[in-house]
């Protein structure tokens, strides 16, 4: 099973075909190698000999049949046993003189050189000799060769020294091919495994990462990121559907009853009552309004309609529009900073978030609270502050109350969809501003820090 | 007053004809895209409401045609799509007024109102009177029965938006719209709110109200006597 997949891997494919390559190339090198060692020797040979025998025959030719016998008598005194090879004969091949007993007789008459086994006598094994031979002015026949047997010795050795080290470099490299595709199929064996167990519905695997920061490593970090985000996203949705169901069954209930009571009476209360009903139709369509535009705010990625804006500018408005509001609860409503703020994004939303903080701030502090605004530019970005002095929100809830419909117990009191936040942040993060709750000390204070 | 109405929805269009008719206009139906332009070209209406979603041709389309061959009949569109973005583009098409689906029949009738008085207020005017109240647009004075009455530039806005419209219901949307010039929808009584101030500055200590709410509509600023 397994071996089989190795051998279906790519990485051991790619193993294969560059071990291919690089046996032909060693083939070609070593056939080089071996040309130019071994052929060369050859051709040294070959060349001596052909030199001996011009030197010989015309020793002939100038000292007659008793001067080159000499020579050759004188030289193989000197080595009687090779490795240089003599043997003059007479016209019918007798031996006349040298170190060879008789003329070998696959002589090739052709091109005059021979190869034949010599024995050397004293039970040593045969040595293969080269030689050539030549007939001299006057019918008589001349053979000088060498014995090759040590040149073939070197031969082989170097033949054998290449096939083993061809042989070598194969196994080696297949053995590293072979521990390098299963090395890289096990790290993708690992994250097959997560896709599998995440499609068996186990969404909470994550690909396991072995922290040398190496390609792999940053694949399975990309990869959980991944998951994580849709993690988020499938949690909010279902989230979201469950608060729906709850949310707005709950004024379809009422609004039910209501009509079903205006058609049982039919007194003259029933006006007031289709009056009850259309406001129970606004309270559902402004929550159905306000999920529309969380959603189409958290699909947009276009920023078409971003431009340069003073969210200083954008406080004071909100104060001023607020103001009387706040003041109605004997609130008092204050911007802090009358500088420029300058920020890239879209005025009627940023508007409508700050207008959501601030409504939050008047609605769910108690009469005489302080609450200030204020528009800095810091590193790095803008930063927005909403604070008040109220009662604050414990810091557990701190991320939770971004969620959309969640409303602390507290707060269930007032009216409200839930949604205010959810808001707030979608259009947060539209503008890539981050929006964090922090203790005020006493009270709640919303930080919206741009430029993230 | 005619009205020209192109609305593909049957049920949306047979109320509307009706209620339309209560209040005293002529109405003209069509139910697609083609039709619509047909009568919007052929006849002539004191305004015009149009769907913006409709078979054949769509409504900013018929906008387009009509404004080209120089009809400035008012237009009032009617959308499912209330986007700031959805919105300007209406309006860049040749809408005067943009109307998001679903709205109230008070809503669009203060808003078509709005549209049919608003070429007799382009004479450029330096005052504008109700009853007592005046209100002087380059001294940014107002004053009631002589007494000068001091006002902060938000509710002199409203105030001023609330006199060209005099006699016609003013929506929440529209002060919103018109007045703060952000498109947003605030969760609390923000605007009534600011209307209570402005009545307790030009209404209270005086023998008649101007300023009265509709219920279930708006405002509307008047002169009973």
């Amino acid at each position: 099973m397994i071996s089989n997949r190795i051998l279906r891997s790519f990485t051991f494919r790619q193993v294969l075909l560059y071990t291919s390559l690089s046996m032909g190339s060693m083939v070609i090198l070593l056939g080089f190698i071996y040309w130019a060692t071994a052929g060369f020797m050859d051709r040294e040979l070959d060349a001596t000999i052909q030199e001996e025998i011009l030197g010989l025959s015309e020793q002939y030719d100038s000292q007659g049949l008793v001067g080159l016998s000499s020579t050759i008598e004188d030289r193989v005194a000197l080595n009687p046993r090779g490795p240089a090879i003599y043997l003059l004969t007479n016209r019918n091949l007798r031996p006349i003189v040298g170190n060879l007993s008789a003329w070998p007789g696959n002589s090739d008459a052709e091109s005059n050189w021979t190869h034949f086994k010599i024995d050397w006598g004293h039970g040593a094994a045969k040595h293969i000799a080269r030689a050539r031979m030549f007939v001299l002015n006057g019918g008589l026949h001349l053979l000088v060769g060498r014995d090759v047997h040590s040149l073939e010795k070197t031969r082989k050795r170097i033949l054998v020294a290449s096939a083993w080290g061809l042989a070598i470099t194969t196994v080696l490299s297949l053995g590293v091919g072979l521990i390098m595709s299963m090395r890289v199929m096990r790290r993708l064996e690992s994250v097959n495994q997560t896709s599998l167990e995440i499609m068996e519905g186990d969404f909470s695997r994550r690909v396991p990462t072995v922290g040398s920061g190496d390609d792999f490593d940053k694949l399975a970090i990309n990869l959980n990121r991944m998951l994580e985000r849709i993690q988020a996203l499938m949690s909010a949705v279902r989230q979201v559907s469950d608060n729906i169901a709850h949310d707005l069954r709950t004024p379809l209930t009422r609004l039910r009853t209501r009509l079903e009571q205006v058609r049982s009476n039919d007194t003259q209360s029933a006006s007031e009552e289709i009056d009850q009903a259309i406001e129970d139709v606004e309270e559902l369509l402004a929550t159905f309004n306000a999920l529309l535009r969380i959603a189409r705010i958290e699909a947009a990625s276009d920023k078409v309609s971003f431009k340069e804006l003073d969210l200083g500018n954008l406080v004071r408005d909100v104060a001023e529009l607020y103001g009387p509001v706040a003041a109605e609860k004997y609130q008092s409503l204050q911007v802090k900073n009358q500088g420029k703020v300058p920020v890239q994004g879209d005025r009627h939303l940023l508007f409508q978030a700050l207008a959501n903080l601030v409504e939050n701030a008047i609605k769910y502090t108690p009469e005489g609270s302080v609450i200030t605004l204020s528009a800095n530019t810091t590193e790095p970005g803008a930063l927005v502050k909403v604070a008040d002095n109220g009662p604050g929100i414990p810091v557990e809830l701190h991320e939770k109350v971004f969620q959309r419909f969640f409303r602390t117990d507290s707060s269930r009191s007032t009216p409200g969809s839930g949604l205010g936040l959810s808001l707030v942040r979608a259009i947060a993060d539209l503008h890539h501003a981050h929006i964090e709750l922090r203790d005020n000390g006493p009270g709640l204070q919303v930080c919206l820090q741009f430029g993230n | 007053m005619r009205v020209l109405l192109i609305e593909d929805d049957e049920q949306l269009a047979s109320y509307l004809i009706k209620a339309l008719a209560e209040v005293g206009m002529i109405v003209d139906h069509a139910a697609d895209g083609k039709d619509g332009l047909f009568l919007a070209a052929g006849e002539s209406y004191d305004v015009m409401i149009v769907d913006r979603m409709l078979p054949h041709l769509d409504g900013l389309s018929i906008l387009r045609t009509v404004r080209a061959s120089n009809n400035h009949t008012p237009v009032l569109i009617l959308s499912a799509l209330g986007e700031v973005d959805d919105r300007v583009q209406g309006l860049r098409a040749g809408g005067d007024d943009y109307l998001v689906k679903p709205f109230s029949f008070a809503e669009l009738h203060a808003r078509l109102e709005a549209l049919l008085r608003r070429g007799n207020t382009d004479v450029p005017q330096t005052q504008l009177k109700i009853g007592d109240l005046k209100m002087d647009l380059l001294s940014r004075q107002v004053s009631r029965a002589g007494k000068t009455i001091e006002l902060q530039p938000l509710e002199y806005r409203l105030l001023e938006y609330l006199m060209r419209h005099v006699g016609q219901v003013v929506t929440r949307t529209m002060l919103l719209e018109n007045v703060w010039e952000y498109h947003f929808d605030p969760q609390t009584n923000v605007i009534d709110v600011h209307i209570s101030r402005l009545r307790n500055k030009i209404d209270k200590n005086f023998d008649t109200t101007l300023l009265h709410t509709v219920r279930g509509a708006g405002y509307i600023i008047r002169d009973l006597q």
